[in-house]
């Protein structure tokens, strides 16, 4: 066997982190137009890790992401960062997935892929931070899967053996291919890109209405991929009804703009005199001792 | 009749964990609402001793699965014997603690029941829900801050079997133990064969917590804005002065600045001291659906306009190093 076969999830976010007053509209709805577009924080340590796996036994790394098309852009950060092959999973018809319906798509384009020893995804994605995709996925494919990891301990050709964070300490736990592993952002610090990949790769981008993938997907003597594959809802055999908004379960009910109730503050004065008696009046109350 | 509400009761150790209780309590408001009755799923090995308990949290039966292969958590075999009892039994709601070993299994039994899963509530409720021309009743509102936060989402999945969340330690309030209360145990088989264990466990670490913001009676939190070494010094003294414990915000956190375990937030713990310092701390939603309910909450912050003033019941705006100091002072000079 020649190295590992490793396909690495990964999702294009708004910058949670990073939100401010006016990407909410009136309406109490996000605006995602005015929010920049990052990859998920966790997904780059998923990548990192396939990397240092590659980078030890050799093999292919493979990344797919479902998004809009602009979603390619997480792709090319990939290729920068060292991919192999990376494959665009977009269509209309996967508008509104919930954690089921997109871990559905993600695992026929996954079997489509075939061949895989290792999966790595990021733990969970900023925008809604519930880490179901990944485990979802294994169950889909029932395989077993390693969640919340914080290092990779050992790895061979058959077999992983790592450490997952638990609230009462850390669980080192092995388990042979093929296995589903998602990252937290304690396992590494990512590697930045390569200029030499940048360079390589800055061009490549979607091809729009190819007739063949394969055609489109040329890979010339410098392994520069001149367009990224892209694959819809009928190139991974997806049944429709298990995908976007109809193959969820659940739905949102009503979304709530939040009103903070101002019910009487007591303003305190930030001189000596204020404070004073702010802790006098905490000390009389019993509430500091 | 509706079909149980359902608790996995995670252990640790051999011992049941406060989540679970937390939820056991939860439950019950919920399953009294719908009439139906509360069931737990005990999975592990040498657990009889400990399976009273969620009895006196108003639990009134508990399916108990042991193997001695189940004696330490792993995915499959436990998703497995969850997914077995709630095809058996076909509970209408199952909650999970927001663990790390919940927010591994309950997804995987999602997928495999094709069933809605929520993650974090930070509120339930019974409620109706319309689809298209239908209207399905007691059904489950899963309740949650989404999105960056300026917004909380009403969840339901009412098409599915069952509804299902995860809700973190500390966010529901623990019932009043009542030790009169006797739960009925059942013993399950155990589906699992040996190509189910795909998991080794090699080794198991533990590590002692290094603060216990869940028990502290007085907070101090640093945020962003507090985030110098000259303002987290300031905010280790004042909490050290008045006896409490050292909170923060999640960017705080994330910066490296202080280690997760004093998170306070809807990804963080969920306290309810009788005083909670935010010094520097905007105010989002996720923070403070881990505060909110303090007793007494003192806000410092620089911005007269920062939305942690909307819930304090003290505001001080000023500079973190200014006020803390003198607050220190004050409180020496009583
Ligand atoms: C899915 C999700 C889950 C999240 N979970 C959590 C969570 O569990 N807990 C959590 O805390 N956050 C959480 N967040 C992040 C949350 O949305 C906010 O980004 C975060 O709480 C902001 O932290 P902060 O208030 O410390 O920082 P900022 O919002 O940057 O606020 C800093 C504040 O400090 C004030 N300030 C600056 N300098 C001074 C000074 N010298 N003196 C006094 N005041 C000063 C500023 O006026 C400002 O109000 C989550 C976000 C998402 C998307």
């Amino acid at each position: 066997m020649s190295g590992l076969n490793i396909i690495v999830t990964v999702k294009q976010v708004p910058d949670t982190h990073n939100i401010s007053g006016d990407a909410m509209k009136e309406d109490g709805t996000v605006n995602r137009a005015v929010l920049p577009a990052i990859m998920n924080p966790e997904d780059l340590n998923a990548l990192e890790e396939a990397l240092k796996i590659k980078d030890l036994l050799g093999g292919k790394i493979t990344v797919i992401t479902m998004g809009p098309p602009k979603a390619v852009q997480v792709l090319k950060e990939c290729l920068f960062r060292g991919a192999d092959d990376v494959i665009l999973i977009s269509d209309r018809r996967f508008a509104g997935a919930d954690t089921l319906a997109t871990s559905y798509a993600l695992k026929c384009a996954i079997e489509k892929i075939g061949g895989y020893q290792l999966i790595f995804c990021g733990r969970q994605a900023i925008d809604g931070d519930t880490a179901q995709v990944g485990p979802q996925i294994a169950e889909k494919l029932g395989i077993n899967q390693l969640s919340g990891i914080m290092s990779v301990k050992n790895v061979d050709t058959s077999s992983i053996t790592v450490c997952r964070q638990t609230e009462y300490g850390q669980q080192i736990v092995r388990s042979n291919f093929p296995v589903l592993i998602t990252v937290t952002g304690d396992a590494n610090e990512p590697r930045f890109p390569s200029v030499k990949k940048v360079m390589a790769y800055k061009d490549t981008g979607r091809l729009e209405n190819e007739e063949s993938y394969d055609e489109a997907y040329i890979e010339s003597e410098n392994k520069k991929i001149a367009s990224i594959k892209e694959w819809n809802v009928d190139d991974i055999g997806a049944d429709v009804a298990r995908c976007g908004l109809g193959g969820s379960p659940t739905k949102v009910k009503h979304i709530e703009k939040v009103v903070l109730t101002t019910s009487g503050i007591n303003h305190i004065q930030g001189s000596d005199a204020g404070i004073s008696e702010l802790i006098a009046e905490l000390k009389n109350e019993h509430i500091i001792g | 009749m509706s079909g149980p509400v359902m608790v996995f009761i995670e252990q640790n150790e051999g011992k049941i964990t406060d989540v679970s209780l937390e939820l056991v309590s939860e439950a019950r408001l919920l399953a009294d609402k719908l009439g139906a009755c509360v069931s737990g799923i005990a999975i592990g090995f040498e657990l009889k001793n400990e399976l009273e308990k969620p009895g006196h949290y108003g639990c009134d039966k508990i399916h108990y699965i042991e193997d001695r292969r189940l004696a330490h958590f792993t995915s499959v075999p436990y998703a497995k014997c969850m997914v077995n009892i709630i095809k058996k039994y076909e509970p209408s709601i199952v909650l999970y603690g927001a663990t790390t070993t919940g927010r591994d299994i309950a997804p995987r039994i999602a997928s495999e029941l094709g069933c809605g899963l929520t993650a974090d509530c930070t509120k339930l409720e019974i409620g109706s829900h319309k689809i298209k021309n239908k209207t399905y009743e007691n059904t489950l509102l899963q309740i949650r801050p989404a999105f960056g936060g300026n917004i909380v989402a009403t969840i339901v999945s009412p098409e599915s079997f069952p509804s299902m969340a995860t809700v973190r330690e500390g966010v529901m309030k623990i019932a009043v133990p009542d030790t009169s209360k006797s739960v009925e145990i059942t013993d399950e088989p155990c589906p699992l064969h040996d190509d189910d264990f795909l998991t080794e466990v090699i080794e198991i670490i533990r590590k002692e917590k290094n603060c216990n913001l869940k028990n502290a009676k007085i907070i101090v939190a640093a945020g962003m804005g507090a985030s110098s070494s000259e303002s987290l010094s300031n905010i280790k003294e004042l909490a050290h002065v008045l006896g409490g414990e050292i909170g923060s915000s999640r960017p705080v956190v994330d910066a490296g600045l202080l280690e997760k375990d004093h998170q306070v937030g809807q990804t963080g713990v969920t306290v309810r001291p009788n005083l909670y310092i935010a010094c520097g701390i905007s105010g989002q939603i996720q923070h403070r659906a881990g505060m909110m309910e303090s007793k007494r909450i003192i806000a410092i912050n620089s911005d007269p306009d920062a939305p942690i003033f909307q819930i304090a019941h003290y505001g001080i705006v000023g500079d973190i190093n200014e006020i803390i100091p003198k607050m220190i002072k004050a409180y020496h000079a009583l």
